[in-house]
């Protein structure tokens, strides 16, 4: 069992940046339970040892390209969908200690 | 709705204009639409640029592409310039791009024409499209019943005849399940196939573009113009492209079906197992050879998906911080959030090892399991839904049962196999597919053999009652 309780899930949104309301919280401990559990026992019903993990399905590796700058978007083109901006710059909270 | 060779003909002997074609397809495609809720916007005035812009074309050069002039649809995942894409959230609701994805850059350089974007679940999280923020796509041949998803708006649009095809997305059998409840083509091709530029991202190793369409032809045809290699995808091929079409008639004398026997035992409706039957019947009557095969890791199938694909999605999904586009993360709704919860918590430390991991491994076994599987066989056969179309609201809070119905589907992705589902008989007015699984970069092969299939048995020509 994954014993995953309110306290889990209330991490988990905190590392996902989410805000969940109570009964989300409620609804959300049940169903990720349910949904670990059978998954982590379908798992382990396989022996791994030994196996590479599959992390792109097609084998290709380290696709590369010449080192040469092409023409992009411009700033306002990317500035464009934003909530604010300030002096052509994404405009964000504050996240670090003035003093 | 006619298939896209059938419009090409008649633009190409000036029946009708692709100005004409797009007015009356809009027309007849808004006034079906308010019962169908398969588009999510029009896009009225690009569309009768981009028409006029084909019809000059096609006016002072005669060997025009078969999609010049021909109007589509696009899943709303799909990122167009100055047009709204909304990846059916809340969260993007205001977003307009400031750039192309490639799939569409592809079809505006033939002049294909624009009509408007489909619904789809939010994200291209689910299996019926009931998880769109916007509305609820109902399905053509039951309007009680789900069109399936997460292209469900696409595969809507194009078995009602709104539009001749739509680009859908395919990330667990999202173009391949709802092609299957709707009673038309949907192709997944090899990921690396179609560049994945500009689709919004759901879990990026699995993710494919490819097209849903009424006719096998039709989907070889638009496979043709957007498949190819991406500078601006690096997980896109470098590989020769066959003309699709072109082979069509060879047929399948003398090619091996692999049929995984124990699928159609637990949990696969008995109409849908016996439709299958019936397909296999025939694919013998056409000269094929029906083996068994195994394919023991397939049980896991679902489990390695959704701890893959999760992890995935928590990583995507994290850019959506309602600074640089969009809006706050409390717009996410339910289906994403929980998806996003799952994956962090598969990804957070301590747990990654027994959950990301692991799920990655036991991936390896079943993408070997499928290269064991093709040294004996060329195609590998099944419905595509174990499940037929199923009423609103029946599944939508029970998420393992939902999860459980991709259980065919999902193994291509894990894979990256191409797979076609394609029309195979009806329980009542209920279509059901069937799906045909081929080996990587076999998409040629694989439409020659649903063609045999299609022309033998017709059931595309069955259209939905009332549309």
């Amino acid at each position: 069992m994954s014993g995953i309780d309110k306290k889990t899930v209330e991490k988990i949104a905190q590392l996902a940046n989410l805000k969940l309301s109570e009964s989300e919280v409620t609804k959300f401990t049940s169903q990720l339970s349910e949904v670990i559990d059978y998954n982590v026992e379908q798992l382990n019903k396989v022996d791994t040892e030994k196996v590479e993990p599959l992390l792109n399905a097609s084998g290709l590796v380290n696709s590369t390209r010449e080192d040469i700058t092409e023409p992009s978007l411009s700033q306002d083109q990317v500035l464009k969908n934003a909530k604010e901006t300030h002096n052509g710059f994404f405009k964000v909270k504050q996240i670090l200690d003035q003093t | 709705m006619k298939t896209i060779r059938e419009i090409e003909k008649s633009l190409n002997n000036k029946e009708i204009s692709s100005v004409e074609l797009t007015r009356e397809t809009l027309r007849v495609a808004k006034e079906k639409d308010q019962e169908l809720a398969s588009f999510l916007s029009f896009s009225e005035e690009i569309a009768l640029e981009q028409a006029k812009s084909a019809d000059n074309l096609r006016a002072v050069d005669k060997e025009v592409c078969w999609l010049t002039g021909v109007p589509y649809g696009l899943k709303d995942i799909i990122v167009t310039k100055d047009v709204a894409t909304t990846a059916s959230s809340k969260i993007l609701e205001d977003f307009v791009p400031p750039y192309n994805s490639t799939v569409y850059d592809r079809l505006l350089s033939v002049k294909g024409v624009l009509l408007g974007k489909n619904n789809c679940d939010e994200f291209a999280m689910g299996g019926s499209t009931e998880n769109s923020a916007y509305q609820k796509t109902k399905n053509p041949y039951d309007l009680t019943r789900v069109p399936g998803g997460s292209s469900g708006g696409s595969a809507a649009a194009v078995a009602a005849g709104l539009v001749p095809f739509s680009i859908g997305t395919d990330t667990g059998g999202s173009i391949r399940q709802p092609a299957s409840f709707c009673n038309v083509v949907g192709l997944k091709p090899t990921y690396g196939r179609v560049s994945r530029y500009g689709l919004i991202p759901m879990g990026n190793s699995l993710d494919q573009a490819g097209p849903i369409t009424q006719t096998v032809e039709d989907s070889a045809l638009v496979l043709n113009i957007i498949a190819g290699y991406d500078p601006k995808d690096a997980t896109s091929f470098k590989k020769e492209l066959p003309d699709y079409s072109k082979n069509l008639w060879e047929g399948v004398k003398g090619k091996k079906f692999g049929v995984v026997r124990e699928y159609l035992n637990e949990g696969v409706d008995k109409e849908v197992a016996e439709i299958f039957k019936k397909a296999l019947k025939t694919i013998e009557k056409l000269g094929g050879e029906v083996v068994d095969i195994s394919l023991p890791r397939s049980e896991q199938a679902v489990s390695v998906y959704y701890l893959v694909m999760s992890s995935e999605v928590s990583t995507n999904l994290s850019r959506y911080e309602g600074i640089r586009f969009g809006k706050s993360r409390d717009h996410f709704g339910p289906e994403v959030k929980r998806r996003i919860m799952l994956g962090t918590y598969s990804l957070s430390s301590g747990y990654y090892d027994a959950y990301y991991l692991k799920a990655a491994k036991v991936r390896r076994l079943i993408a070997e399991d499928f290269q064991d599987a093709f040294k004996k066989v060329d195609f590998i056969l099944g419905p595509t839904s174990p499940v037929l179309p199923f009423k609103f609201g029946e599944k939508i809070d029970d998420p393992l049962q939902m999860y459980l119905c991709d259980i065919f589907t999902v193994p291509q992705n894990l894979a990256g196999l191409p797979a076609i589902s394609i029309p195979s008989g009806f329980v009542g007015k209920l279509p059901v597919g069937l799906q045909i699984t081929a080996n990587h970069w076999q998409e040629e092969e694989l439409f020659k053999a649903a063609f045999a299939f299609e022309q033998e048995t017709k059931y595309f020509e069955k259209k939905a009652e009332g549309f």
